[in-house]
């Protein structure tokens, strides 16, 4: 199997985006914005319709839309509450967007579903370089912004008091986002990337304390869910890669998650302090 | 103990001057840490402070008392330079506050946790070494070594891998007061740490408080609706009500007069079981 070009270039584009996604997805998790997880993939699919439409490289516009929702969802959302709502809101109007650009230019049914769900396998070479460039970025980002990140994720209060930027830590975070989901977009879908963005993530929280174990665990399960998910596709014939990436990030994590939430409400036996939610 | 017991205990201490909202910043500008000079506090419509003057002298505890709403948390926030003044002056250590400042140690109100998942009390605490540093920091043995003398001098070294979600109330101040302490601050600002505790686990916080600041010389602003577990140990109160404020020791202060003259209206004083009483305002 691993003799064929075009199933190397998946496997380096799908590992490449795999990490990102785990990544920032861990963030995502911590932070409570796995909505935007769900609307800047959505955006990202009307910003690729509109470059279409324009007779430009899907990417593009897919960059443009997304970069721009983050900013939007930092000015509408400053805090919790309105936060989801504004989300919602600005994925509701990109999509209505989306949907007028479908209707404007008929006939492209066919890259509208590459791009809902992913051209794993028609990937080439040039792509996989511009994939692995752009990974790098993303990932040096992501430690350039490592400790005030978390600082301000988990300690928002004290944080803020020790000078930590924090509105400008959320904006990159979210920047960092909607480059990662509009890379991934083109290797799982825009409706299945959500699936790399929190599957991985949201298993290796419960499994792991330390936020480095947390986002290397997050990282290795998303390049195997990638691996399995390639070869189960090959393997079945024709049946689509994302399909089985999905299946497998849930099958992962539904045995984790019911397992270990026994372990962690009985470990200690302890009060938590009132106030908190659980 | 009683209020002679409790008032020989200060008096056995340093007794600052009373300095109240109109007098002038009290004696020691040099040596004082903190300084207030006729400092207005304005958010949008509403005034917080209309004329607020006083100092802070190192190795004090200081209670912050006062109802809902009157800038307490406001006042610490301006010294951590997260606001400005409207009018005056602001000094502290001798300078315009200003953000990060690392001789002061904070621990706000609310607790940490904003996750449903958490980090390890470890790894909270060491935010306050070096959280807000750019890049993904190196672990090392001085750094460990610093957190875990921090938990340790709280009393909080066992917690030290427990996620901090699983905290009690009480674990939970302690962890922020740890992590307050890693810089070595000369100013504790500590905000309601008693909220949310039953009356053992204040007096346990208080009295941590009280033997942190004396081995360390650090002084200590407390903000607290209660000040009766406080008494023993403090050295003077800061009232803070209707945009006024008084300073002094706390039976110059908790008194009918001048309670009743800072709100405007009549207030009452109960003494019973060497406790101070409060009648007649929200507190």
């Amino acid at each position: 199997m691993l003799h064929y070009p075009f199933i190397q270039n998946a496997l380096l584009s799908g590992s490449c985006i795999a990490i990102v996604g785990a990544l920032t997805g861990y963030f995502l998790l911590s932070r409570g914005l796995t909505f935007a997880g769900h609307a800047l993939p959505n955006i990202g699919f009307a910003g690729a319709a509109g470059a279409v439409l324009v007779g430009v490289k899907p990417v593009y516009g897919m960059f443009v839309f997304t970069i721009l929702a983050s900013f939007g969802i930092r000015v509408l959302g400053q805090n919790v509450r309105d936060r989801d709502v504004s989300i919602g809101v600005l994925m509701s109007f990109a999509l209505g967007l989306g949907l007028l650009f479908l209707d404007l230019y008929a006939g492209y049914a066919q890259r509208v579903y590459a791009i809902l769900f992913g051209t794993i396998l028609g990937i080439s070479r040039g792509d996989v370089l511009v994939t692995g460039i752009s990974t790098l970025a993303v990932v040096a980002f992501i430690l350039l912004l490592y400790r005030p990140l978390l600082f301000s994720t988990f300690d928002p209060a004290v944080a803020e008091a020790r000078g930590v930027p924090a509105g400008l830590v959320a904006t990159a975070l979210l920047v960092v986002v909607a480059v990662t989901v509009s890379l991934s977009i083109q290797v799982m879908g825009a409706i299945l990337v959500f699936t790399l963005l929190v599957g991985p993530a949201a298993t290796a929280i419960r499994l792991t304390r330390r936020p480095s174990a947390s986002l290397l665990l997050s990282a290795l399960l998303g390049v195997a869910y990638i691996w399995g998910g390639v070869t189960l596709a090959v393997a079945s014939g024709d049946l689509p890669v994302s399909f089985f990436v999905a299946s497998i990030a849930f099958a992962v994590y539904l045995p984790v998650r019911l397992l270990t939430e026994r372990r962690s409400a009985t470990r200690r036996g302890r009060e938590p302090a009132p106030g908190h939610a659980h | 103990m009683n209020k002679e017991q409790a008032l020989s205990s200060r008096t056995a201490r340093r007794a600052p001057d009373i300095e109240s909202s109109h007098g002038g910043n009290g004696r020691g500008g040099d040596s004082s840490l903190v300084a207030l000079d006729r400092v207005a506090i304005r958010l949008g419509e509403r005034t917080i402070q209309r004329e607020m003057s006083f100092t802070l002298l190192p190795g004090e505890l200081v209670a912050v008392l006062g109802p809902n709403g009157a800038g307490k948390s406001t006042l610490l926030k301006l010294l951590l330079g997260l606001i400005k003044p409207t009018e005056g002056e602001v000094r502290v250590f001798g300078a315009p506050p200003k953000r990060g400042n690392r001789q002061i140690g904070y621990a706000p109100q609310f607790g940490t946790i904003e996750s449903d998942h958490s980090l390890r009390v470890r790894d909270i605490v060491g935010f306050g070494l070096d959280g807000h540093r750019w890049g993904p920091g190196w672990p090392s043995r001085t750094r460990t070594a610093a957190i875990e003398k921090a938990l340790d001098e709280v009393g909080a070294l066992a917690l030290a891998d427990v996620p901090a979600n699983e905290l009690s109330g009480g674990e939970q101040q302690r962890l922020l007061i740890a992590q307050a302490l890693l810089t070595n601050p000369r100013l504790l600002l500590l905000d309601e740490p008693l909220s949310n505790l039953d009356i053992a686990r204040a007096q346990e916080v208080i009295q941590l408080v009280d033997r942190i600041r004396r081995a360390r010389g650090v002084a200590v602003l407390f903000v607290t609706h209660d000040v009766n577990p406080l008494l023993p140990y403090l050295d003077r109160v800061l009232y803070m009500a209707n945009a006024k404020s008084l300073i002094g020791l706390p039976e110059e202060v908790i008194n009918r007069e001048r309670l009743s003259a800072i709100y405007g209206s009549p207030v009452e004083v109960v003494e019973a079981l060497g406790r101070l009483f409060v009648v007649g305002v929200e507190t």
